[in-house]
């Protein structure tokens, strides 16, 4: 089967103009994004013209109401919205959450005490308890931000745990053979030597926020996208509802592709390993 | 030109007499849980001197070699070194790790001089020393380097560098060159013992390459594994004087890489 | 952690948490938390009531035939990006977006277009669940040794006896790992899509019972599915360390 792309090279005689894409596909990684939204996009755009449901708009028409409502100004206030509690939330889950892995990672009462009780969190589906926030914080940003806490801070938690506990031992036995205090072994060695895996955490946190604060948004009180998603919903405006989604979606795409990219082009590209 | 190297000197362990021991070695023994690594051992290193700790896989030698650093806890007896018994890392030893242990977002000068970093020492001070134990393990111009930029042979150099540079009496080195390719190997043990020479250190190397213990080594120490002991303490009285490649193929050189090997053999698989 | 030297297996803080559980609820410091045991009885309590056997069902069928779909649809998926190059580019972007993506946004849209029921909900399992299982199944495609399928062929194997023997075989333990994260996955799925969709299944009871204070039932219902997810995550875990004996050797 890996005979497959080989194949392809040697049956399709040498058109020149197929050479050239040929050789532009294998060099550019762009070619085949483009090449994969556009089969994406268009299978959309005749499943709305066929249409599969009445509730089913074409691509294009939902283009169109994205950018109407980029241009009235009702999505970008909507993302303000939105934006507020999930970037409250993944803020307060990161400073928690990298604390308490490391203190975990460093500590085995601690782990011993901590570590199940966020295993349990993660794995369990914690959207049951977001309608119990509402009883206690009602239903403005608190209840919204402690939802994408909800969901972030788990993954967080345990990433940085298992990253403080993954620390090169050889590492930390050179700091021990030198005399290095337990201090210097913690923040010059073992933080280090965490801190991109820690970071990758963080990404996992990120993409759980979102999750999160979607799910407040439509559980709690539609506010921000959720009350775009909501509302046009209600009035059957299909293509602004599709529109909605696709942009959260394609936010926390963009947002999670940024911070991928940061991981691995600035956070110490000596790191790679060779 | 011939060498003129002694056949080897081997002794019984246990009426082997050093002068001016630097390291003591007193009744230690390791036990892992229910298995047992170290069996009662018993050994002194002289000052100035390399000694090797030889033997099969298994035999502990790297257990006895992190025990003597202070890295691993011994379950009975003791380490003397200059005379005061040690239960941790001091500053007296250097330990030179096989992977490396260098951090992979440091500079090689930072890596150097980290010894002295954690000790308080002033930046400028202690970049100077680093400088100075860079160009003599011969990385001038690769200070600015990160260690994935360089080969495994110019790593372990920042490693050694790294040991020396804290000005240890005693440099531990486990297996330093395994993960250095047979020609870097080759040209590494000739500036070890280069080095032995000129910085006159105690030091105790830990290899499973009989070649590499004999030819540079003025004493081996033999162990045998489950548990580990020491079975045999030979001295190679290899003509340090003489060309490398002369003495590599020296009769009686290679006369002592066989008396190993004839003792160790039957411990191969 | 070892204590007085017996070794105190992790989990069991979770008896301490517990413990401090049934003291915060017997303090009534908030409603919210009622005593530990009280839930417990709430528990037993709840599992013999028809409604909750019925949600029970509903769940369980939405969950089995989404997750059986993810399955169906994933692993051949995954396989085939790892072995075709042309299919693995262009869906990879799509499988790497999607996996990360907050598909909650998502389930309004199914819930127009598969209507207010189990479709729905068998339609966001099958979301949350797929794409990590692609990912993962393509991955253990992705690292089995040439060298194994040059044997293969070397000996006269057919393409349909590699892929058979060697290449799924050899890509068993990445699959399961897949499955594992899937199986987590299609829980929080279930209960997230039941708890939006709001009428069937543990979304109705959790919607009946916050909407009646009635915390007791809340959270036994809470705990019931928390300990159904990590059982089924332990039972595919089980059968990952079944085979991990012949995959520790390469």
């Amino acid at each position: 089967m890996s005979v497959m792309s080989q194949d392809v090279k040697v049956v399709a005689p040498a058109a020149t103009t197929g050479q050239a894409l040929r050789l532009f596909a294998e060099r550019r990684r762009s070619f085949w994004v483009v090449l994969s939204l556009l089969v994406l996009f268009t299978a959309w755009e005749i499943a709305g013209r066929v249409p599969i449901s009445f509730a089913f708009p074409t691509f294009l028409d939902t283009l169109a109401a994205f950018f109407e409502m980029v241009a009235d100004g009702s999505m970008i206030r909507a993302f303000f919205l939105t934006l507020q509690p999930l970037v409250l939330g993944v803020a307060i889950s990161a400073l928690l959450g990298i604390a308490l892995g490391i203190v975990m990672g460093l500590s085995d009462r601690l782990e011993w005490l901590l570590a199940p009780v966020f295993i349990v969190l993660q794995a369990a589906p914690m959207a049951a308890l977001v309608p119990l926030v509402t009883f206690v914080y009602g239903i403005g940003l608190v209840a919204k931000t402690l939802a994408v806490i909800m969901l972030a801070l788990p993954v967080i938690v345990l990433n940085s745990y298992k990253a403080v506990r993954h620390v090169n031992p050889s590492l930390v036995d050179m700091c021990r053979s030198f005399q290095g205090t337990r201090r210097q072994q913690i923040f010059k060695i073992i933080i280090p030597d965490a801190s991109p895996v820690l970071f990758a955490g963080l990404r996992l946190g990120v993409a759980a926020g979102f999750i999160g604060v979607m799910l407040a948004e439509l559980l709690i009180t539609p506010t921000g996208i959720g009350d775009l998603i909501t509302y046009h919903r209600s009035v059957a405006n299909y293509a602004h509802m599709y529109a909605a989604v696709t942009a959260i979606i394609a936010a926390s795409t963009v947002t999670l592709a940024l911070l991928q990219w940061f991981e691995t082009n600035v956070m110490r590209p000596e790191k790679r390993r060779s | 030109m011939t060498v003129t190297a002694l056949a080897a000197d081997t002794f019984d362990p246990a009426s082997v007499v050093t002068h001016d021991p630097v390291v003591r070695v007193e009744a230690i023994c390791k036990h892992y849980g229910s298995t047992e690594a170290l069996r009662n051992i018993d050994l002194q290193f002289e000052r100035g001197k390399l000694t090797t700790l030889l033997g099969p896989s298994g035999c502990g030698k790297t257990t006895l070699l992190k025990i003597i650093a202070g890295l691993v806890p011994a379950t009975s007896g003791q380490i003397v070194v200059n005379g005061r018994a040690v239960t941790g890392p001091g500053p007296e030893r250097a330990f030179v790790f096989q992977d490396f242990a260098l951090m992979p977002w440091a500079t090689v000068l930072r890596n150097v001089g980290f010894g002295l970093e954690l000790k308080g020492m002033a930046a400028a001070e202690r970049n100077r020393i680093a400088r100075r134990y860079i160009e003599e393990v011969g990385l001038q111009g690769f200070e600015d380097k990160y260690p994935h930029e360089l080969s495994g042979g110019m790593r372990q150099r920042v490693g050694i560098a790294r040991a020396f540079a804290v000005n240890a009496d005693v440099l531990l080195l486990d297996e330093p060159f395994s993960a250095v390719d047979e020609q870097n190997r080759r040209k590494f043990q000739e500036d070890l013992l280069r080095l032995v020479e000129m910085e006159r250190k105690t030091f105790i190397f830990v290899t499973h390459s009989i070649e590499e213990a004999v030819y540079v080594s003025d004493r081996i120490v033999l162990l045998s594994p489950r548990p580990g002991r020491v079975s045999n303490i030979i001295d190679p009285r290899i003509d340090r004087t003489a060309n490398p490649d002369d003495i590599r193929r020296d009769p009686g050189y290679l006369d002592v890489v066989e008396e190993i090997w004839q003792g160790l053999r039957h411990y191969a698989e | 952690m070892t204590m007085f030297g017996y070794r105190i297996p992790m989990m069991a803080s979770l008896i301490v948490w517990a413990l401090v559980w049934e003291i915060v609820g017997r303090l009534d410091i908030i409603f919210l938390i009622p005593p530990m045991t009280a839930i417990i009885a709430a528990g037993f309590d709840l599992v013999q009531t028809n409604s909750w056997q019925n949600a029970t069902l509903v769940t369980i069928r939405s969950f089995v035939i989404g997750m059986a779909l993810a399955i169906g649809i994933g692993v051949p998926l995954g396989v085939m990006m790892g072995r075709v190059k042309i299919i693995d580019n262009i869906f990879g972007l799509w499988v790497n977006i999607f996996v990360s993506a907050p598909l909650s946004a998502l389930v309004p849209v199914l819930m127009i277009l598969f209507g207010m029921g189990e479709a729905t909900i068998v339609v966001t399992v099958f979301l949350f669940a797929v794409w990590i299982i692609v990912l993962d199944a393509r991955a253990g495609v992705m690292q089995v040794p040439s060298s194994l399928v040059e044997m293969a062929r070397s000996y006269g194997a057919s393409q349909a006896t590699i892929m058979r023997k060697i290449i799924l075989v050899s890509a068993l333990p990445e699959i399961l790992a897949g499955i594992r994260i899937g199986v987590i996955r299609g829980v929080k799925g279930v209960v997230i899509g039941q708890i939006l969709v709001a009428v069937i299944g543990y979304g109705e009871l959790f919607e009946l019972y916050s909407r009646s204070f009635d915390m007791e039932r809340f959270w036994a219902l809470t705990l019931v599915l928390f300990a159904a997810a990590m059982v089924l995550s332990a039972i595919v875990e089980n059968a990952e360390k079944r085979i991990e004996y012949y995959a520790g050797a390469r």
